[in-house]
């Protein structure tokens, strides 16, 4: 392939050598990246150019320019390669002041490319950069448009606000939602929006948030909005970071909860409040005695003044029960007017029970003061209809340090005081008297008895029916637990249980319970399979709170041989509101186990919408109150019917089954149907009964199907 | 680190960037002021860097000539960053003049540079995807061509997995590859070593630390691990110069210094 040589051939030879050792050598040796073909056939190619421009007369300077560009196109672009060609190409033997022609050439060949080579990726780079920019900035608008879209349309409430507090941007729902115009809440400042209501703390998380101490909280927070009303709202607050975690905006996204708060007030306000005189009721009352001694200052005293109209049940007697509650809720009217001055609490326990609790109680004197106070309101005639009755009161005054006492012996203590006053003739007041406590517990032999009871076999378990609505089947039982008491007949949970958990009774005796009810359970599963019901069994606050619950349901089961999925255990609402994590851990295990849980009694407590989200229940029992109260024609019967159906269906958003209780009528029953409720129970189903009742209604059941 | 698909991904020109770094040390142009200043830097810090890359530049071309000799026609070159010359096609059709090659790479720029160079190439496409996700990445429609046949293919990760960090799970990425390859296939991969420059490894790894695509250089053990389910081909991973050298001459006295460890497996 070469020209025919015109030199020695050993000379040509050792150039050509040399100078395929330079493109294979390591000095920038790019030419390890070019595969052995295309290193071939560029050696071959500029070995042959440079044959001739080293020898070919005249010279021809192109021929070495073309080397220098073949070699920058197979990016031998080392500086260092060109000073060894340089080197090279002038070589002896070589025609006389070629050399420096030769090398000149090789030069500006190699420069020029390398050069044009530049330019040309510069070029190549700075479009690719380009096309990439748009192509990020197109990407860019089309999330921009989408999210814009996301803003405008979104049904929940959305600011955006930067960290001085401003409101910088609002969405339409938004705006909706404070019944605003845009101009009115943007430029605003978030700190304005302050309520009366808002809870403790909520501010103090927002300048946490806002100085970037934390990245989101998440609260009930009620607005006015621009006509003055309240919408209560759930409110999420967001830190939004930039690349580096520097705070940059706060994001707030409200969602309208006014209609489930105002359920929830509703239905607070019924639990904590008596519907006759409007006081608080037992439950309030109790709720804020128990608060006392949450954490008591050392020192903190506390008073009751237990109140007992004297001959109540005489004039209940003689004019009806209609004046009976009008004279009761004029009580109520003369004491709430009377102690309203000194913001003592005065409840309504029941019947013609009050109470009136001091909470900080300064000494014996006040509490008497108060007893005083007491029976001076009531020394007057009350008229009632066309009557003017005269009705005097008995009070037992109890004055305690918090810390020598508890909540169940102190309302205990007070009551036999009152007893004690009443014994003593009535329209006075006394003092408690710990020695004479001593003689007045025969009320509570109850709780004597208790234990021996369990031994001797007392204690027995009724089953109560609970039907599916849509087609009356049964469905479950509820084990309602009966003590066959010696002296006073046969008593309901009613009438011990309360005791038996004061006492720790009801730890053995709630095992029991359990295991009779799962053992009964089990006997009808073997007896009529899938047909058996499920079976319901009620769980003190006190055993959910004590280890060992969920090692004992385990034992039972499995000891009994019952599925988990057909036991039910039915916690009341105070068992698990004040949940700690204790309690709440038991129920979650005792799920993950296969038991299923419902809330008992619910209403009658403090009926936290909010904290049913969180529990691992599956069903909710309405109370009975509330049913039975649609039968009292001074009820307005419209509004307890729509909080019926408001729980009815806020437990079906929350996935719970709903059984409502005390259920007596047909009537009933067809309304709640219409409602959705799921189950019933109550006497319209089945009053409580022996478990072999029970077994006959399935056996029964079983042959009409 | 993982952003919703729809979020653009930036296209920023104030940082260095791994791929236009590289093509400087290779002599390329295709880079700007901030890589070349990034470049000048590490190279002043460590002048055999140059050396080191076109190292892996050599063992790419030798590895990708290997694996086409072997009868494998698809290529899938991950962490392609800018091909300017000895592209994995280039090389590939030498042996087999119909290979086909699907370069991936996360930096729009690169990708944009890719497009530009192989628009006219119909058997060659460019996708721009991250390998940390890795079923993202094998969704992509071109990827999914390369692999519809059943056919063999080759998975490069050349110079790339050092950018995975340790919490990107890099041996969780080359598992799911591997379950998503037929058996024949091969990969080749490349891995910038602990052991070879131990002086060099901290201050290198920092200097990329500010960079998007942070370095996480590992040790011997580490890189053979990667090839857990591929059956290592002689000699097993070893520096570059080692593998499979054209002539005994080229392996040089301390191949270690150029600290990137290298293997090519087949998946059985």
């Amino acid at each position: 392939m070469n020209a025919a040589p015109q030199q020695a051939p050993s000379a040509t030879d050792r150039f050509a050598e040399a100078w395929a050792a330079l493109l294979h050598g390591r000095v920038g040796d790019h030419g390890g990246t070019l595969t052995p073909g295309t290193k071939r056939r560029l050696v071959a190619r500029t070995t042959a150019l440079l044959h001739r421009a080293r020898n070919e007369d005249p010279f021809d300077p192109a021929l070495a320019e073309e080397v220098g560009a073949l070699l920058v196109h197979a990016h031998y672009t080392d500086p260092g390669m060109l000073a060894r060609v340089v080197e090279l190409v002038q070589e002896p033997p070589l025609a006389e002041g070629r050399g420096p022609e030769l090398a000149g050439a090789f030069a500006v060949g190699w420069a020029v490319t390398l050069r044009e080579q530049t330019l040309h990726e510069q070029e190549s780079i700075r479009l690719a950069a380009d096309t990439a920019r748009q192509g990020a900035e197109r990407a860019l608008n089309a999330s921009e448009a989408r999210f814009r879209a996301l803003f405008e349309s979104a049904a929940i409430g959305i600011g955006i606000g930067d960290l001085e507090g401003r409101i910088l941007e609002v969405n339409p729902s938004l705006v909706e939602l404070f019944g605003a115009r845009t101009e009115d809440l943007e430029g605003r400042r978030v700190d304005d929006l302050v309520h009366p209501e808002d809870t403790p703390g909520v501010w103090e998380a927002y300048a946490e948030l806002i100085s970037g101490e934390r990245n989101r909280f998440q609260v009930d927070k009620p607005y006015y909005r621009a006509d003055g009303e309240v919408v209560w709202t759930n409110l999420t607050v967001s830190l939004i970071r930039d690349e580096d975690g520097k705070p940059q905006y706060q994001v707030a996204m409200l969602e309208d909860i006014t209609d489930r708060y105002r359920l929830q007030e509703r239905l607070r306000y019924q639990a904590t409040h008596d519907a006759l005189t409007g006081l608080p009721n037992r439950a309030a009352f109790f709720e804020r005695l128990e608060a006392l001694f949450e954490d008591p200052a050392p020192g903190a005293r506390l008073g009751l003044c237990y109140i007992d109209l004297d001959g109540f049940k005489v004039i209940n007697d003689s004019l009806g029960h209609e004046a009976g509650d009008q004279l009761l809720t004029a009580v109520a009217g003369r004491l709430a007017g009377a102690l309203a001055p000194t913001g003592h609490l005065l409840a309504r326990l029941g019947g013609d029970e009050f109470v009136v609790l001091l909470e900080h109680c300064r000494g014996e004197q006040q509490a008497v003061s108060v007893a005083k106070t007491v029976l001076d309101a009531l020394s007057r005639p009350m008229a009632v209809g066309d009557n003017q009755l005269s009705v005097g009161a008995s009070v037992g005054v109890l004055e305690r340090t918090v810390a020598t006492t508890t909540p169940m012996a102190a309302v205990r203590a007070a009551d036999l005081t009152l007893y004690r006053a009443k014994e003593e003739g009535r329209g006075r007041w006394t003092v408690f008297d710990p020695g004479r406590n001593a003689l007045s517990v025969s009320r509570y032999a109850v709780s004597v008895r208790m234990p021996t009871a369990m031994d001797r076999g007392e204690f027995f378990v009724d089953y109560q029916p609970l039907c599916a609505l849509s087609d009356g089947s049964l469905v479950a039982v509820e084990a309602l637990l009966r003590w066959r008491h010696p002296q006073f007949g046969v008593l309901g949970p009613d009438e011990f249980v309360a005791t038996a958990e004061e006492t720790g009774v009801i730890m053995p005796l709630g095992r029991w319970v359990l295991e009779q009810a799962c053992g009964q359970a089990a006997s009808w599963v073997r007896r009529f399979g899938a047909a058996a019901p499920q079976v319901n069994v009620n769980v003190a606050g006190r055993q959910t709170r004590a280890p060992g619950l969920v090692t004992d349901v385990a034992r039972i089961l499995s000891g009994t041989g019952l599925d988990p999925h057909r036991l039910q255990l039915e916690i009341t609402e105070s068992a698990v509101v004040g949940r700690d994590d204790e309690s709440l851990k038991t129920l979650h295990d005792l799920v993950g186990m296969g038991v299923s849980l419902a809330i008992d009694d619910f209403g009658t407590g403090w009926s936290n919408l909010s904290y049913l989200r969180d529990l691992p229940v599956s069903g909710l029992k309405i109370a009975g109150s509330f049913i039975g109260d649609l039968n009292d024609p001074d009820r307005d019967e419209a509004l307890g019917w729509r909080i019926v159906g408001g729980v009815v269906s806020l437990a079906h958003t929350l996935g719970l089954t709903v059984t409502a209780e005390e259920v007596e009528t047909e009537a009933h029953a067809q309304r709640l149907r219409a409602m959705g409720c799921d189950w019933a129970q109550g006497w319209h189903y089945g009053r409580p009964v022996r478990p072999g009742e029970i077994s006959r209604r399935i056996a029964e059941s079983g042959l009409t199907r | 680190m993982s952003r919703p698909k729809w979020v653009p991904a930036g296209t920023d020109l104030d940082k260095p960037n791994a791929a236009r770094v590289y093509d400087y040390y290779l002599g390329g142009s295709h880079n700007f002021a901030v890589d070349r200043a990034m470049a000048r830097k590490a190279i002043e810090l460590w002048p055999e860097l140059p050396d080191i890359m076109r190292a892996n530049r050599a063992f790419l071309r030798r590895a990708v000539q290997y694996m086409a000799e072997q009868g494998v026609s698809r290529f899938l070159d991950i962490g392609s960053g800018i091909p300017t010359f000895g592209a994995v096609h280039e090389i590939a059709r030498e042996v087999t003049p119909d290979a086909r090659v699907v370069y991936v790479d996360r930096d729009p720029v690169a990708v944009a540079h890719s497009r530009l160079l192989l628009k006219d190439d119909p058997l060659s496409e460019v996708v721009e995807a991250d390998m940390r996700d890795v079923e993202g990445l094998l969704a992509e429609p071109a990827v999914a061509d390369l692999l519809a046949p059943g056919e063999p293919i080759a998975v490069l990760l050349v110079a790339v997995l050092h950018f995975i960090t340790d919490e990107e799970d890099p041996e969780g990425i080359v598992r799911r590859l591997h379950s998503a390859v037929p058996p024949g296939s091969m990969l080749a991969l490349s891995h910038a070593g602990l052991e070879g420059r131990p002086d060099q490894a901290g201050p290198h790894q920092d200097l990329y630390a500010r960079t998007p695509t942070p370095l996480t250089m590992r040790n011997r053990e580490r890189i053979t691990a990667l090839f857990n389910g591929f059956e290592l081909v002689e000699p097993g991973v070893v520096y570059f110069s080692e593998w499979h050298p054209e002539n005994p001459a080229a392996v040089e006295a301390h191949p270690e210094r150029m600290v990137g460890m290298v293997g090519v497996g087949r998946r059985s």
